[in-house]
């Protein structure tokens, strides 16, 4: 199968290009890590020697190509260098932060998939006209709403009325719910908007009359027949539903006060901390080819006719 | 006047000191809450990761409250007059101008890994400030004319400078010079800012650190040696302290509120009215330093012309700034240095709103009212932009309410936001109109950094004039009699032609929860929580 071959170049080219336009866009933006460090306007008085000297060990005083060689080459060995304003290695920050990120997407993924999934399944399913147009306009409604602004209320009403859960930390189970369901509202939207918009064009497609024709129930037509065709372009989501979640740890891991790269992107993007973001990006684009991939292989086996067509 | 309420205020606290309960810049406890009592967590909601955790290294309000609680200093600073107390060291002399500083440790100090503080720890823990370069931006500037440190004795040392230094009495007893064991430095400033060979002597120990999580200190027991401005002997009554990092302010004023922290800082103004009575107290404190204000570069454009700077000094109403971006605990500037800066004076009525005089002012320098409102002169319109990074939350509300101010009197304040990084690459390049900042230093020193033209210089003024003669005057002497006449005539120049146009000082807003007690804040309105208890 000459697919692999070319998948992996691929994902090389990929990572190659997220390192590269990220390490482009921070050195192009005006100021440093080490002006950063000095913080705003309260950093009066260090001399420019004593900057230069700080630039000099970071090696931020070298030129764009020199810069991007020593890095590049540092990242093939895994070595994103040194954080400017923490002092610790890149990686150690990213992988450090890494765990309690994918507890939170992790569970929000799977909550997103039942939400979103359950939303436009029985939406289209049942009968009852109200409950169908309420439970199809959940998705719209779960898009439109900020999730920095979903968060507040979920604390307000759980953490401090009902006083079930924490309000911030990282610390076990119970910590990770409400920032799941947060992050989850606007990703099962999609799912569910996508969802339910295909489920009811393959409804209205040929096939299912026929099958009803034929004497088959509506529910074995719906969950049989019609999901399983309308799951395909569904599937074809989860690369963006992972950029999603991904992008969503940055407000909900602030809001809720967990660690986590969403965090440590968004503050190293703020100082322009270069290894620390290039880490992330790295790591985010890994995760993107990896997923990517999966689903790649996934569609043959929900799709016969692609089996029949990688065959050919 | 003034130095005399200070002294009544004073002589209070002596009264109050047996009743553990000052009145002096220190947070007040509940009155009902009984004999303080030792052990117990202190959970401490902070606004930002404190990124470093070396006091000698990183300078923001979220490290300096860690490291001040890890780390003794030579001496201290009370936060009620500014005066310089005996702390590790038992006492000190300066000669005639300010160029060495001799001290005299008391015995019997350790630091956490059973190393002496000695003469020798003096040393090892200046030279290693000084080392840090920019890696250290407050320790550094303390340290900017250090030669080096004599050892005399075991505990006599002596600390040279090639320049007149008198601020480094006061540096002396800030955390950015709090002493480090000897063996701090044997591991990198990279190793220490994650608490990797953070030993200090001080009253906690740095137990760990969860980057946007959260900071854990412990008490050290045996501790005899805290500073006499302190409100008990003895070890710390608090076992450990968690600094939980919550960067949403309503979550913060939300989990104090409901009991999930014991106390919070940066307290915004809007959750302000929610710590009011019913249990919470809201100790508020003014930074010592250099206040938010604008300060021009007078080699640009319209700010040229003194008189144009000071029409915009007479068009700012601090009061309506206060009133309507901040809150009632947050005063108008009534100088150049805030209120609470050892030294300051108070020029209030230079800094009065007179939207008149700003007029008569620019219709001297012949700018005439143009077609929409902002004036004109010979096809030039009267305007500059202000820079500025988001270092504090209001800081936009504030400047687009001042850009309101101004368009009354015909001026015409372009403002512009940019990031820290970029804001300090513009102020070192000299690229700016206006700049939008403030300083906290709890020394009047701070002028001469900021606006010597040896220094920063941030007026961009020519070499020589007046005021570089006052700030190097302040600076060669540690006399409050013979430093007060230069910082205030400093303060008076710098006002008066309008180099820096002070709006309003940067103000420390805690919520303190029921179970909370005695936390509270030292001179340059940093944490202190040595005296603090949990019931």
């Amino acid at each position: 199968m000459t697919g692999v071959p070319r998948r992996l170049a691929q994902a090389v080219v990929v990572l190659w290009a997220a390192f590269t336009l990220s390490f482009v866009i921070l050195y192009l933006l005006p100021g440093d890590a080490a002006l950063a460090r000095l913080g705003g306007g309260e950093g009066v008085t260090a001399t420019p020697a004593e900057i230069a000297a700080v630039r000099a060990e970071y090696g931020l005083d070298d030129s764009l190509v020199v810069q991007y060689g020593k890095r590049l080459l540092a990242a093939l060995h895994g070595d994103f260098g040194t954080s400017v304003i923490t002092g610790d290695t890149a990686t150690h920050m990213v992988f450090g932060a890494l765990p309690s990120t994918l507890a939170l997407t992790g569970l929000a993924l799977v909550l997103a998939v039942v939400f979103g999934a359950g939303v436009a399944v029985l939406g289209t399913y049942t009968r009852v006209r109200w409950l169908g147009n309420l439970l199809l306009s959940l998705p719209p409604l779960g898009t439109s709403l900020p999730s920095f602004w979903v968060g507040l209320v979920l604390i307000q009403v759980f953490s401090f009325q009902l006083r079930w859960v924490p309000a911030i930390g990282s610390d076990g189970f119970v910590s990770v719910v409400l920032p799941a369901i947060t992050l989850a509202l606007p990703t099962g939207a999609v799912i569910g908007q996508v969802l339910a918009k295909s489920l009811r064009t393959q409804l209205g497609e040929s096939y299912v009359e026929i099958v009803l024709a034929k004497g088959a129930s509506r529910r074995r037509v719906h969950f049989g027949h019609a999901l399983r065709n309308a799951a395909l372009p569904a599937v074809t989501l989860v690369g963006v539903v992972l950029g999603n979640l991904l992008a969503g740890t940055v407000v909900t891991e602030a809001v809720f006060s967990r660690d986590g790269v969403g965090r440590v992107t968004a503050a190293a993007v703020g100082t322009q901390d270069i290894p620390v973001v290039q880490a992330v990006i790295v790591l985010s684009a890994f995760f993107f080819v990896l997923i990517n991939l999966a689903v790649d292989l996934l569609y043959p086996l929900l799709d016969p006719r692609l089996r029949a067509v990688t065959r050919g | 006047m003034f130095t005399r309420a200070r002294r009544v205020v004073g002589l209070g606290s002596v009264l109050l000191f047996a009743a553990a309960c000052g009145t002096t810049g220190a947070a007040t406890t509940a009155v009902d809450a009984g004999p303080p009592r030792s052990g117990g967590t202190l959970r401490l909601g902070i606004s930002s990761n404190p990124d470093c955790l070396d006091p000698q290294q990183v300078g923001t309000n979220a490290a300096l409250n860690v490291g001040r609680q890890l780390v003794d200093s030579l001496t201290d600073q009370d936060p009620a007059d500014g005066a310089i107390k005996p702390w590790l060291a038992e006492k000190w002399e300066v000669n005639a101008d300010s160029t060495a500083f001799t001290f005299h440790l008391r015995a019997g100090a350790t630091f956490s890994d059973g190393a002496p503080v000695d003469a020798n720890a003096v040393k090892s823990s200046l030279d290693g400030a000084k080392a840090l370069g920019a890696k250290g931006p407050l320790a550094s500037s303390y340290l900017a004319a250090y030669k080096g440190s004599e050892i005399v004795d075991p505990l006599t040392v002596r600390v040279d400078f090639s320049a007149p230094s008198a601020q480094f009495l006061q540096a002396s007893s800030t955390m950015s010079l709090g002493l480090l064991s000897p063996a701090a430095y044997k591991k990198t400033p990279e190793q220490r800012c994650q608490g990797d060979g953070l030993i200090g002597s001080g009253p906690f120990v740095f137990e760990s650190f969860k980057q946007n999580q959260q900071v854990v200190i412990t008490k050290r027991k045996g501790y005899a040696w805290g500073s006499p401005l302190w409100q008990h002997p003895g070890d710390a009554y608090l076992d450990r302290v968690e600094y939980r990092i919550v960067p949403e302010p309503g979550v913060r004023s939300g989990s104090l509120a409901s009991g999930q922290l014991d106390a919070i800082t940066d307290v915004q103004p809007v959750d302000e009215p929610q710590f009011t009575g019913n249990g919470f107290t809201e100790p508020v404190r003014a930074n010592p330093g250099i206040v938010f204000n604008l300060t021009a570069n007078t080699t640009r454009g319209v700010l040229t012309d003194a008189r144009v700077r000071q029409a915009v000094s007479k068009g700012i109403n601090r009061q309506e700034v206060t009133d309507t971006v901040l809150t009632k605990n947050y005063k108008p500037a009534t100088s150049v240095l805030g209120a609470a800066t050892p030294l300051h004076l108070d020029l209030a009525k230079e800094l009065a709103h007179d939207p008149a005089g700003a007029a008569a002012l620019l219709d001297s320098a012949g700018w005439r009212p143009g077609p929409d409102g902002i004036r004109v002169r010979d096809g030039q319109r009267l305007s500059a932009a202000v820079i500025f990074s988001a270092v504090f939350n209001q800081n936009q509300s504030a400047l687009e309410l001042i850009q309101q101010q101004l368009r009354k009197i015909g001026f015409d304040l372009r403002i512009e936001l940019h990031t820290n990084a970029e804001t300090t690459q513009l102020q070192i390049a000299g690229d700016y109109d206006f700049l939008w900042y403030n300083v906290t230093r709890a020394d009047p020193d701070i002028l001469r950094q900021t606006f010597s033209t040896k220094a920063s210089n941030r007026s961009k003024l020519a070499q020589g004039g007046p005021l570089d003669a006052a700030l190097d005057k302040q600076s060669a002497t540690v006399d409050p009699a013979e430093r007060k006449p230069a910082a205030e005539e400093a303060q008076r120049i710098i006002v008066e032609q309008a180099y820096s146009i002070p709006v309003f000082e940067l103000t420390q807003v805690w919520g303190i929860g029921p179970k909370a007690h005695g936390v509270a804040f030292e001179a340059s309105s940093r944490l202190r929580l040595f005296d603090a208890w949990v019931s």
